[in-house]
């Protein structure tokens, strides 16, 4: 039979292998050959495999998922050639569940990056436009499912990185609740705010991929049980549900009309879905979150990137010289500019004089922002904002100014500083690119977000196959 | 809020990371932009207010003390560089 890769959901594709319709390796054939048709203008993968490794739906992992035997790069030079030895516990929860690996995707080097620019080994593109950016930094896992060169992929978010791209790429994204998925064989990025999450076609598909992946792992002492079984969201009305508008979220500096619009419209679907709507205030949350993510992150990172020395594994620079001058030059020539900027402004703020005043002083800030959003989640379910201030950017618009990629994830970020999840659903077109809303809930409430959306997207029937393939 | 070269020089060489004078000035000036942007969070009076370093209530997580293989020294060298007789090969100290 014809697989039409652009369509074909997972859970689609799970009917197809169960009714045996189609088998495991015709459906990878499938994949690799819109891949050769297409991935040469997306650029969504860094490599593929030729064999399906499972018996179930195929599946795409960010390449921040090590991947036993598989080269592991993180989209940097610094680990070109570096083929784990083990599993990321993500990947053997795929695994066991029949998946298969189609391949490793496209990512902003070490996952530091809102563009998928940032790549040592070339930026993605866009499926709704190649001209423009997918998001980042997991880009790559977007730009494939949206492309029709996956039907799901695994991406990871610390700042956004799933939520932005599903947004940008008109996908749905989940970054899960801090501490409901393993972390154990990703490479680290700020490892009190990295998750990995699903990046899907459909709010049912991000619900059967998080249940696969979600779960207390031994290996990774900062996760827990889930509180109940995931849900496969089945209603189509949003009754009783209270939705907060977050003021801060909804009328930040930047947003796009277009996107405001789109936003807008879902937010009154919500009510004639039944639910009640409200405005609300996060006063600090928003106008400190950016300032505070970027000290945290960049500090845990400049510590968890001090791994890469050029002794263990990855690269190693020519040297002449002694120890120190093997560590310097290898992290020279390695790494590209970002991971270079953030190692260098974490390491300041973790210096001794300037701890306090900015590491410390972010923590802080961390706990205010945590409180803001428990307290407004009393009175509300969900809250709803835009995912990405604007829609899809041209390539190259942003590379110049580090602060202005930044403020691409300035609504993204507030929710990830508190530990919450957010689900990122198309909501509409502006300017015929796709716009995301963000939907966020208490800490392990992924089952509500689910259902509200699920409901949204029945509602809305977004067509998330790019016009221009259609 | 400015920073000089010496204090770039000074978190490279903590950070071990070699920077070129061409690099040491670009870094320089957008260390200087971004610690400007990311310095508001100083406009906070936060003195009564606890640090938090991680989202969730965990405290003293603990494994079952049982002993299990690791991994093998072979595995261990897989990606090494220059493995030197069973071990990670390093220039002179």
């Amino acid at each position: 039979m014809t697989v039409d890769t652009l369509r074909l959901t997972a859970e689609a594709a799970a009917g197809l292998l169960d009714r045996g319709e189609v088998s495991a390796a015709e459906l990878h054939d499938a994949y690799l050959a819109a891949i050769g048709e297409r991935d040469g203008e997306l650029h969504a993968y860094l490599r593929t495999l030729d064999e399906p490794n499972g018996e179930g739906v195929p599946i795409a992992f960010k390449d921040v998922v090590s991947t036993r035997g598989v080269e592991t790069t993180a989209g940097s030079k610094i680990l070109a050639g570096f083929e784990p030895v083990f599993d990321a516990t993500v990947a053997t929860r795929c695994y066991e569940h029949g998946l298969s690996l189609l391949g490793k995707t496209n990512m902003d080097e070490f996952a530091m990056g809102s563009s998928t620019e940032n790549s040592a080994y070339g930026a993605s593109h866009n499926p709704w436009d190649p001209s423009r950016v997918p998001g980042g930094s997991s880009g790559g896992s977007a730009a494939a499912v949206a492309g029709g060169l996956a039907p799901w992929a695994l991406g990871s978010d610390t700042g956004g990185s799933i939520k932005q791209p599903a947004a940008l790429c008109g996908i749905v994204g989940l970054r899960p609740t801090y501490g409901t998925v393993s972390r154990s064989g990703i490479v680290a990025f700020a490892s009190s705010l990295d998750q990995v999450g699903p990046l899907t076609k459909t709010v049912r598909d991000c619900a059967l991929l998080y249940r696969i992946i979600a779960g207390r792992d031994p290996c990774d002492s900062t996760t827990v049980e889930l509180p109940a079984p995931v849900e496969l969201p089945e209603g189509t009305d949003l009754e009783g549900l209270r939705v907060g508008v977050p003021r801060q979220l909804n009328e930040a500096e930047g947003i796009e009309p277009g996107v405001k619009a789109a936003v807008d419209a879902a937010i009154q679907l919500c009510e004639q879905l039944g639910a009640s709507v409200g405005e609300c205030e996060l006063p600090l949350s928003v106008e400190y979150g950016m300032p505070c993510y970027y000290l945290i992150a960049p500090a845990e990172a400049s510590s968890n990137l001090a791994r890469y020395d050029g002794v263990r594994y990855g690269y190693r620079a020519p040297v002449e010289g002694g120890l120190t001058e093997l560590y310097e030059r290898t992290r020279h020539d390695g790494f590209g500019d970002e991971p270079k900027r953030r190692i260098m402004l974490g390491t300041y703020a973790l210096s001794a004089g300037y701890y306090d005043a900015f590491y410390g002083q972010a923590q802080k800030v961390r706990t205010i922002i945590g409180q803001e959003f428990r307290a407004v989640l009393q009175d509300f379910d969900v809250l709803v904002s835009p995912t990405s201030p604007t829609v899809a950017f041209p390539l190259g618009a942003r590379t110049a100014n580090p602060l202005a990629m930044y403020l691409s994830d300035l609504l993204a970020i507030p929710p990830n500083m508190a530990g919450l999840p957010g689900l990122s659903i198309p909501c509409g077109l502006a300017e015929g690119l796709p716009v995301g809303l963000q939907l966020i809930g208490p800490q392990f409430s992924e089952n509500l977000l689910f259902r509200v959306g699920h409901a949204l997207e029945q509602a809305i029937g977004f067509d998330s196959v790019p016009e221009r393939l259609r | 809020m400015e920073i000089t070269r010496e204090q770039v020089q000074h978190v490279a060489r903590l950070a071990r990371l070699e920077l070129s004078d061409e690099e040491l000035e670009r870094m320089r000036e957008q260390l200087s932009a971004i610690l400007e942007a990311v310095g508001k969070v100083a406009e906070l009076d936060l003195v009564d207010v606890e640090p938090t370093a991680h989202p969730l209530d965990l405290v003293n997580v603990l494994a079952d003390d049982v002993p299990r293989p690791s991994l093998p020294r072979e595995e261990a060298l897989a990606n090494a560089p220059d493995p030197e007789d069973g071990f990670f090969g390093v220039p002179a100290v």
